[in-house]
């Protein structure tokens, strides 16, 4: 793996360190304080692990007062900050910096408040994000973005990526979903934006701060908004003779003017790799296989199923299932929510990348990394987010070799290239962390990124709240922007990733 | 030239001394141009919303109204990318005939402006980010902006975003675009997200004028899992002679009694589903005792547009009000201005649009109060003659101004764009 630029390091700061421990100590409770080696080892990465940092000092804080008042300390005596989550993230956004406290939101874990009446949850960032929905579920309500990490990623997290999950499409994501944030900024200043009600006068901060990966300030809560289950889900199973009818279809049902609450497709790599994994049953002759899931009122979803299954069959689908119940719709699912931990099994190592591209380039795209994959002789294994043009083609290869490293690091770059070609992005959902900070210049000139940057400064002058992200250090357009997984060694590796 | 600076001689300017860039490359030589002279500007697109917000005091006005046109519609992609002052209607002219829409309703501002239909530009609307009925359950005109292109105070063209649901690459900057009334960027280039229009609607009405009841209704449609797509509150105001008066000359439709208070649900989709919501919600809000009334698809929607378009404040002389709180406080507030000012409520009990009479406007500080204490805010959309501007038109606190200066700076550090249309200092 190719070595990662970081921000020059301040020598004062680390021949201060004892000191600036004592200092912030005094500020939150002594034991919210790490600072001996093997206290820090835990935080020396987040969930992209083949980069590896250790803080100056972690710190635990545990109310808004105290972050601002670190916070405060920190920008006086010019120390450097990262804030991080649950740690789950695959950019990069938490890796520590060696002179920089690493500021952990772990203790911020309750939830303060469930208003059923105004239909909103106002929560401490570091409640996690399904911890939001079985909160609430009791009454049939649920928070709707579902990042693959849900089960351990934090709702502060989740803000400062702007995650998504496999029903963004029809339910949006993090930015769509919540109401408002309580935010202190690296000056110590307390803000809030928004609230219970809808949208808010003014500059949409609370926008600007959704996605802007802890480079704004350090969100101490957030209201989200909470809705009402859907009366039906169903979820369809359809298999595909070749790529090009899967995609045309996928392409078609959007374009009828369905709205799926999700719709995910894999490849025949994929749906071998996790049929053996997970055995979730998936037709094994298909080159292609779509998994659609319609929500809504009875009538509705039925209506929707109809027509769904038209669009298929005029596309040549070679197998059609519908669940007929939730255990079934669960196990449809189940094959694709183990696709990462089944490539996993396949090689000893894998590249997770996260492009988005035009609907209907899904089959352009498919076809060109299949092509890419012959020229590089890695196998390739594809899973997409077919609703929203998500994808997430996952190269498989063994990291002993050094020739096949390289090969892997170009192809990983070609293929991100290539979505930036058919009108797509670098990023759908993973976030730029230091993972794709060199690739910005592949979407940005030096106008938009300059504006950018001028933002950062603005709101953190010094330039002390997570440096070293987001934004190319030297300025220079690497070939860079991958998750490596080495032998299945994921921060997280039970999590499903999707 | 006397009291102008010779800008460029290829950018028109007619003889009130506006400019009329015609491409984004001149409004970028016009910014620049006019961040060197230190001298700021107005910027229009056709007038239809200039009435909301501050007077801003400039020597120069640029408007946009030449850049226009649609570039690139992908139906199947669900997108469409504009020229910044392209007219709502064109855009929904074209949606309309692949069967498409913007979901979030854009409101017809016109009628409360001279009493004629005017949706003005979709630069507007973004500049405003005011959403019309279906707000509560589709998002504000924020949600649906995907990327945009636009020049800085500087005169720097820059963009964010770009045609993809998905993408959190770099700052989202189409958010903090969405309702910085201009102050940010001259926008050049808008690409909005569409979606399929709803095949039918039907509209529900029930007559009531207990609030608590009300409110109660608001509550169990807006959880229901069978989706509705509006509710609104009109109220009897039974001593306001103009507003009655004015509900019965609007609401005129075979299937509805105006002039007693109602609250309106819509829901949309096809026809079976339709009858199955309407048939659900009926049960869920136990309507067997109350009396009701529904509009058909021919009543319903332009019962809706009527709404949307605020006809009921037609050419308002007074101070028209933009509230916003959360639904659970909605009850004090409908009794608060029971007899005191005309209103209606909208968004599922969100929103209420109340009319502040001219004489009256140490009221409107009341209302804000009232906005604030209820964790929410206020807006004075549209202001009488009369109005001395001693209350602010818009609500905001210190720390969120400073910050909000704070942006500004960092878009437009000599104040060319807009200045005071939003907050003095801005």
């Amino acid at each position: 793996m190719s070595e990662i630029a970081l921000p020059k390091i301040d020598s004062s700061i680390l021949n201060r360190k004892k000191e600036i421990v004592k200092r912030i100590s005094k500020l939150t409770d002594k034991e919210n304080v790490l600072s001996e080696a093997d206290e820090l080892r835990p935080y020396e990465t987040d969930a992209l692990s083949v980069y590896t940092q250790t803080p100056l000092a972690v710190v635990l804080p545990e109310n808004t007062e105290e972050v601002s008042e670190i916070l405060k300390y920190c920008h006086s005596e010019n120390i450097k900050v990262v804030p991080r989550g649950a740690g789950t993230g695959l950019s990069g956004g938490a890796l520590p910096l060696q002179d920089a406290i690493l500021l952990g939101l772990g203790k911020f874990n309750k939830i303060l408040e469930i208003d059923f009446y105004n239909q909103c949850v106002v929560t401490q960032p570091g409640v996690t994000n399904l911890g939001i929905t079985h909160a609430v579920e009791h009454k049939q309500f649920y928070y709707a973005p579902d990042p693959s990490s849900q089960l351990a990623c934090s709702i502060g997290g989740n803000v400062a990526e702007n995650s998504g999950g496999v029903h963004s499409l029809k339910y949006g994501t993090t930015t769509n979903n919540i109401l408002g944030v309580e935010m202190v900024m690296m000056d110590g200043t307390v803000c809030r934006f928004g609230g219970k009600s809808f949208d808010q006068e003014g500059y949409d901060l609370m926008g600007l701060i959704c996605g802007s990966e802890g480079l704004l300030g350090v969100v101490t809560e957030v209201t989200v908004k909470i809705l009402k289950k859907p009366e039906v889900v169903r979820a369809a199973l359809i298999g595909f003779p070749s790529i090009k009818e899967g995609g045309d279809a996928a392409s078609e049902i959007i374009s009828s003017g369905i709205v799926p609450a999700g719709m995910e497709i894999m490849d025949k790599a994929l749906i071998e790799a996790t049929d053996n994994f997970s055995k979730a049953g998936y037709p094994r002759d298909a080159e292609l296989l779509l998994i659609v899931e319609l929500d809504g009122t009875d009538s509705e979803v039925n209506e929707l199923i109809k027509k769904v299954e038209a669009i298929c069959k005029k596309n040549n689908c070679s197998s059609l299932k519908l669940s007929n119940s939730e255990k079934e719709r669960l196990s449809f699912w189940a094959g694709r929510k183990a696709a990462f931990p089944a490539c996993g099994a396949m090689a000893p190592d894998y590249y997770c990348m996260d492009g988005s591209i035009p609907r209907g380039k899904l089959t352009e795209a498919l076809l060109e990394i299949k092509k890419l994959s012959e020229k590089y002789k890695l196998p390739v294994a594809n899973c997409f987010h077919a609703g929203d043009g998500n994808l997430h083609p996952l190269i498989m290869f063994d990291g002993n070799d050094k020739e096949q490293l390289r090969k892997t690091e170009e192809f990983g770059s070609e293929i991100l290239k290539t979505c930036v070609r058919l009108g797509g992005v670098i990023t759908g959902e993973h976030g730029v962390g230091i993972e794709k900070r060199e690739l910005m210049c592949e979407m940005f000139n030096d106008n938009d990124i300059q504006q950018q940057l001028s933002i950062k400064k603005s709101l953190d002058e010094k330039n002390l709240l997570n440096p070293g992200k987001v934004y190319p250090i030297l300025r220079k357009c690497a070939e860079e922007g991958r998750v490596h997984v080495h032998k299945n060694k994921d921060k997280f590796p039970d999590l499903p990733r999707f | 030239m006397s009291t102008k600076i010779k800008i460029n001689s290829q950018i028109f300017q007619d003889s009130n001394n506006i400019y009329y860039p015609k491409d984004e490359a001149e409004v970028s030589d016009l910014i620049r141009e006019l961040y060197k002279q230190d001298s700021p500007t107005e910027i229009i697109g056709n007038n239809s919303k200039s009435f909301i917000g501050n007077k801003t005091q400039s020597a120069n006005t640029t408007s946009l109204s030449k850049i226009s046109g649609i570039i690139d519609y992908r139906p199947e992609e669900l997108y469409i990318k504009v020229k910044a002052c392209t007219p709502v209607n064109e855009i929904e002219q074209v949606l309309s005939e692949n069967n498409q829409e913007l979901a979030f309703e854009p409101i017809d501002f016109g009628y409360i402006k001279d009493g004629k239909s005017n949706k003005g530009t979709i630069a507007g609307y973004l500049s405003c980010n005011y959403a019309g009925s279906r707000r509560f359950k589709v998002g504000s005109v924020r949600d649906h902006v995907l990327g945009f292109k636009g020049v800085n105070g500087k005169g720097d063209i820059i963009k964010s975003g770009g045609t993809v649901v998905k993408n959190v690459t770099g700052y989202d900057l189409s958010k903090l675009i969405a309702g910085s009334f201009g102050t940010l960027v001259v926008l050049t280039e808008i690409t909005l997200k569409v979606l399929p229009k709803k095949n039918s609607s039907k509209t529900v009405i029930i007559y009531s004028n207990n609030f608590e009841q009300i409110y109660d209704l608001f509550n169990k449609l807006s959880s229901s899992s069978s989706e509705i797509s509006g509710a609104v509150f009109i109220p009897e105001q039974s001593k306001d002679k103009d507003f009655i008066g004015k509900k019965n000359s609007v609401f005129k439709f075979n299937d509805l009694k105006s002039d007693v208070s109602f609250i309106a649900f819509r829901v949309e989709g096809d026809k079976i589903s339709i009858e199955e919501k309407i048939n659900n919600l009926k049960k869920e809000l136990q309507l067997n005792n109350s009396d009701t009334s529904t509009l058909d698809v021919y009543q319903s929607e332009p019962f809706w547009k009527k709404i949307n378009n605020l006809e009921v404040f037609e050419k308002t002389e007074h101070n028209l009000v933009r509230m916003v709180i959360p639904p659970a406080n909605g009850s004090k507030l409908c009794k608060y201005l029971e007899n005191q000012h005309s209103y209606y409520v909208d968004w599922c009990g969100s929103l209420f649009w109340i009319e502040v009479d001219s004489k009256k406007e140490e009221k409107i500080k009341y209302l804000k109060k009232m906005a604030n204490d209820f964790g929410g805010y206020l807006t004075v959309i549209k202001t009488s003659s009369e109005y001395d501007y001693g209350e602010a038109i818009f609500t905001v606190d210190k720390v969120r101004l400073m910050i909000s200066e704070k942006i500004k700076q960092s878009f437009d550090p000599k104040r060319i764009l807009n200045p005071g249309k939003m907050y003095r200092g801005i």
